[in-house]
């Protein structure tokens, strides 16, 4: 069951500041409309993980960690390794969180990326079987929110995108009598990654939109549109959040913003790549 | 092991597996008032897809502390029935079901006029009966209907829709199989008479131009559905009236 949220009480004199300043076009924090905050990034701070990636967009931080086990392949999807996301927001994020299992805006993360990721088929699933109808590579993509300022959408895909895409598979051994298993000491063989994908999410304030809300700005936001984008600059996800509705107007103008933010979140995404050992680096900078 | 390949969605003369044209909608059947004890119901099918819904309030809400002193609050459940899928359904929710419940009640959030029902809660009971695509584009309908049913004062009805692609070419109203082997399903949600978007939704590639062309698709298709919707309330309650008179 979906219930109204109960709204955060926060001083009526600072929402209008923020959507004051929304409306003027230099927003809170000094950004323009179209500005995303500072990325940072450190690439696979989690050894135990076959890939991981902590991302900060501004205040926001997210990681990202990557398991691979071996298991069945989905039923209708026989000659296809699975791919899983799971996005958890733990207490220790915000103070509005509460431990539990994932609620219905968790969920709703997790779902978002998972389709973004799937449907243009960001991973290469059909190279992870192993043996058709029965074994085949299960790609787990555990996303843990730890610091909550806003936009948490974009901050885990950027995560996600960069834990996968630096994953490194464990050596797979087939034993005698047929069985296999997982030596997780030798890690060589990159995952097989086709292409990758941003989402940018956009806030509307009436008729204004902008890019990358913190938290103050969702928190005024009329709706918000998650518009997932691949490096080709196709659309290959969408949703609408919020409690108001939006203008077919509104929509083209998102969608003409989403794919220049997008490329420009996955030309961001595929320098730190090219370069992955600058950004491998202690959690702790001493 | 079966493993099905995939049929051919669109034939060579452009029809559909269900020989639509790619424009056209299934058969579109609307009921109101279907239910005696929900204070609003309506039952709405697209082809197959038979979804029913029902609406309780606005009643005291409890627990009581999540009620709100400026307006109503909305609780929304989308659910499937256990025997509405080719393979039976775990009537426990799932994490799909917690979500379209979550992005049906913000549709229906932009429609009702919460604020008029302070301290209550309005209740949307949504139940697939049989799935055959599109049952939350159905389902959303089915539920703004059924708050009209009730009473509550709403802004406009909320029409949901969903725009697909399969072989390459832009496809209205998507059923399962076209869900399924398709390239796209784009779920819409329109408030016609506003002109407003209330639900949208991708599932799948598709360029931004296509994007757009869809959305032309789902607003025309809408307008059509909200006509359906609009007689089925008013025959509702000429019906009434009817009754009335001849007592």
């Amino acid at each position: 069951m979906s219930i109204t949220p109960e709204r955060e009480v926060i001083p009526t004199m600072q929402l209008e500041q923020v959507v004051k300043s929304i409306k003027r076009g230099e927003r809170i924090d000094g950004r323009g409309l179209l500005d995303y905050r500072p990325i940072s990034v450190i690439l696979s701070p989690i050894k135990k993980a076959e890939g991981s990636a902590l991302v900060k967009l501004g205040k926001t931080q997210v990681i990202a960690g990557v398991k691979l086990e071996l298991g069945a392949p989905f039923k209708d999807r026989p000659n296809e390794g699975v791919l899983q996301v799971h996005s958890e927001f733990v207490p220790l994020a915000s103070p509005s969180f509460e431990p539990g299992p994932p609620d219905e805006n968790a969920i709703e993360v997790s779902r978002v990326i998972d389709r973004s990721l799937r449907e243009p088929r960001a991973i290469k699933l059909e190279e992870l079987v192993v043996e058709p109808g029965r074994v085949a590579w299960v790609v787990y993509n555990d996303i843990y929110l730890i610091d909550h300022d806003g936009n948490i959408t974009d901050a885990s895909m950027i995560a996600s995108m960069l834990a996968l895409a630096t994953t490194k598979m464990p050596r797979l051994i087939r034993t005698e009598s047929g069985q296999y298993t997982l030596d997780s000491t030798t890690r060589e063989t990159p995952l097989p990654v086709n292409l990758l994908v941003a989402t940018v999410t956009i806030g509307v304030v009436e008729n204004t939109l902008f890019v990358d809300p913190n938290l103050e700005e969702e928190q005024v936001a009329d709706a918000l549109i998650v518009l997932a984008v691949d490096e080709r600059g196709n659309i290959c996800g969408a949703q609408k959040k919020g409690e108001k509705s939006v203008s077919r107007k509104i929509l083209d103008s998102a969608l003409d913003i989403a794919v220049e933010k997008g490329l420009y979140l996955v030309n961001t995404m595929r320098s730190i790549l090219n370069n992955p050992q600058s950004y491998i680096k202690p959690l702790i900078e001493m | 092991m079966t493993i099905s390949s995939k049929p051919v969605l669109i034939s060579e003369d452009k029809k559909r597996v269900d020989g639509r044209k790619p424009d056209e909608m299934r058969p579109v059947r609307i009921a109101v008032g279907v239910l005696k004890n929900a204070n609003g119901s309506a039952l709405v099918e697209y082809g197959d897809t038979k979804v029913l819904a029902a609406v309780y309030g606005p009643r005291e809400a409890l627990p009581k502390y999540m009620t709100s002193p400026t307006r109503a609050t909305l609780r929304v459940r989308y659910h499937m029935t256990s025997f509405s899928t080719s393979e039976r359904k775990s009537p426990a929710p799932s994490r799909r079901e917690i979500e379209l419940s979550k992005v049906i009640r913000e549709a229906l959030e932009a429609i009702v006029f919460s604020s008029l029902f302070p301290r209550t809660g309005i209740d949307v009971f949504i139940e697939v009966l049989q799935a055959d695509g599109g049952t939350r584009t159905a389902g959303l309908t089915a539920a703004s209907l059924a708050l009209a049913d009730a009473g509550i004062p709403l802004k406009d009805l909320a029409i949901g829709v969903a725009v697909g692609k399969v072989n390459g070419v832009l496809v209205l109203d998507i059923n399962e199989l076209e869900d399924e082997y398709g390239e796209a399903d784009m779920p819409v949600g329109i408030a016609p008479n506003l002109g407003e978007i209330v639900l949208f939704q991708l599932n799948g590639v598709l360029t931004r131009e296509e994007v757009k062309i869809g959305l032309d698709m789902a607003f025309k298709a809408a307008e059509s559905i909200y006509k359906t919707a609009k007689e089925a309330l008013y025959n509702k309650y000429i019906k009434l009236v009817e009754e009335v008179k001849s007592q």
